[in-house]
């Protein structure tokens, strides 16, 4: 392996999100957050080689209909079948390519396949709710699946999650890893969720719901909506190093 | 610009673990190590809906990825994930990270990069595993430097017959190092 011959490593760095776009750790409206938000104040991180890298997570990890939850049993799942598409992008809007998208949701009726999920909604034997893709060149994915329905949870009094889709995305940094969830428009819902609500700014929040996108979708087959997920933006930068002597 | 991050929420066992997410490299290869521990709320509890994911460097200090300015050293995963069960326990199999450069021509203690996601937890927490047999090389790390050296402990695994523990504490007492990344 060559050495490097500069005594500077080049870094890309990502830029910080401005306030208000993530949740505050304590959301009291939200009550799991009381006992498993940190108290200590966050310490500053400087983005080094560990955090400006991350995993490249490839096509070996998806089987064959990873990305089509209503074709991975021998019947098709109730519900209203949908097209979910979109791009996965950086601060700049540059695609990000070839990088692993996950999902996971409810069923049509808003029961999850999980054994602490047992609300008198039914299960669904053709669905599973878990989806995997990866990006292509453009940072383009998509995936077929059933609208999700809305669920009660023991939050407050009659409280209902808005439908919503589990997303999880890598980027290609440690910095960008981001989890979140897409959201359907004019959900009727939101007004009481405490979730979609816990972030503070007004415009990063609506950014949290897909667009219906007509034109995508199939006649006779299924509607369609499309959901941009972005990550945090990169900037060069560099910082002094000595020289490695061999390698 | 940024879509914001929203908690995993109590299910994500059902989108997100994989069968090899906790072994970084397969069982029985030599040298590797297992980090396990537990995660525990404010009173204490196990978190039994909470998932950890590592980051890390090789045993020569390098990265499988392009951003590497020392070029790219493909073969070593790198990533680990594991939910953690209902006792609030997490495994990792993986190899020990070498010690990287850092900044002004430092070199950072090896480490390894931890992200938290649970039910109740908005947006992932991130914190860093050192390593106690690194006295010199900890000691001299600028990031456990930054951090309030009564604190600094919570950052250092501890050594066990098969490798480490490492426990996530997310509040209250000797409540774990959380780094804004
Ligand atoms: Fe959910």
């Amino acid at each position: 392996m060559a050495a490097p011959t500069s005594n500077k490593l080049i870094l890309p760095r990502y830029r910080r999100d401005p306030e208000g776009t993530h949740p505050p750790l304590d959301s009291p409206g939200y009550r799991s957050t009381a006992l498993r938000h940190p108290k200590q104040p966050l310490v500053l991180l400087p983005q080094m080689l560990t955090e400006v890298t991350g995993p490249l997570l490839g096509p070996g990890r998806l089987g064959e209909f990873d990305n089509d939850l209503t074709r991975q049993h021998a019947e098709e799942p109730q519900g209203q079948r949908i097209l979910v598409h979109g791009r996965l992008l950086d601060g700049d809007g540059r695609g990000i390519p070839n990088s692993l998208i996950e999902i996971w949701q409810a069923n049509a009726g808003g029961r999850y396949r999980h054994i602490g999920d047992n609300w008198p909604a039914p299960l669904d034997p053709n669905f599973d709710g878990v989806g995997r893709t990866i990006t292509d060149s453009e940072g383009r994915y998509e995936f077929t699946t059933i609208k999700p329905g809305a669920y009660p949870w023991k939050n407050h009094d009659n409280a209902w999650r808005p439908a919503h889709i589990h997303f999880s995305v890598f980027g290609q940094a440690f910095t960008q890893r981001l989890v979140t969830q897409m959201y359907f428009p004019d959900d009727p819902l939101f007004f009481q969720d405490p979730i979609f609500n816990s972030i503070p700014d007004e415009k990063a929040r609506q950014r949290m719901i897909s667009r219906f996108d007509y034109s995508r979708t199939t006649d006779h087959w299924a509607l369609a909506f499309e959901f941009d997920i972005v990550v945090r933006g990169r900037e060069q930068s560099v910082f002094e190093n000595e020289e490695e002597e061999d390698e | 610009m940024t879509t914001p991050s929203q908690t995993v929420g109590p299910y994500l066992a059902i989108g997100l673990p994989w069968e090899d997410g906790p072994t970084v490299v397969p069982e029985g290869t030599e040298g590797a190590v297992w980090i396990r521990g537990t995660v525990t709320d404010g009173e204490g509890n196990p978190v039994p809906d909470a998932m950890i994911e590592t980051w890390q460097a090789d045993p020569q200090g390098h990265f499988d990825h392009p951003d590497d300015p020392r070029g790219r050293v493909p073969g070593f995963r790198g990533f680990g994930r594991c939910p953690t069960k209902p006792d609030g326990s997490y495994e990792i199999l993986t190899l020990l990270p070498g010690a990287i450069p850092g900044e002004n021509g430092a070199t950072q203690a090896p480490h390894i990069d931890v992200s938290v996601f649970a039910r109740g937890l908005l947006h992932r927490v991130v914190t860093r595993i050192y390593f106690p047999e690194n006295t010199e090389a900890n000691a001299a790390d600028a990031v456990l430097n930054s951090v309030p050296e009564d604190r600094r402990g919570t950052l250092i695994a501890a050594k066990t017959d098969d490798g480490y523990r490492f426990d996530v504490r997310l509040q209250g007492e000797a409540e774990t190092v959380f780094f804004d990344v």
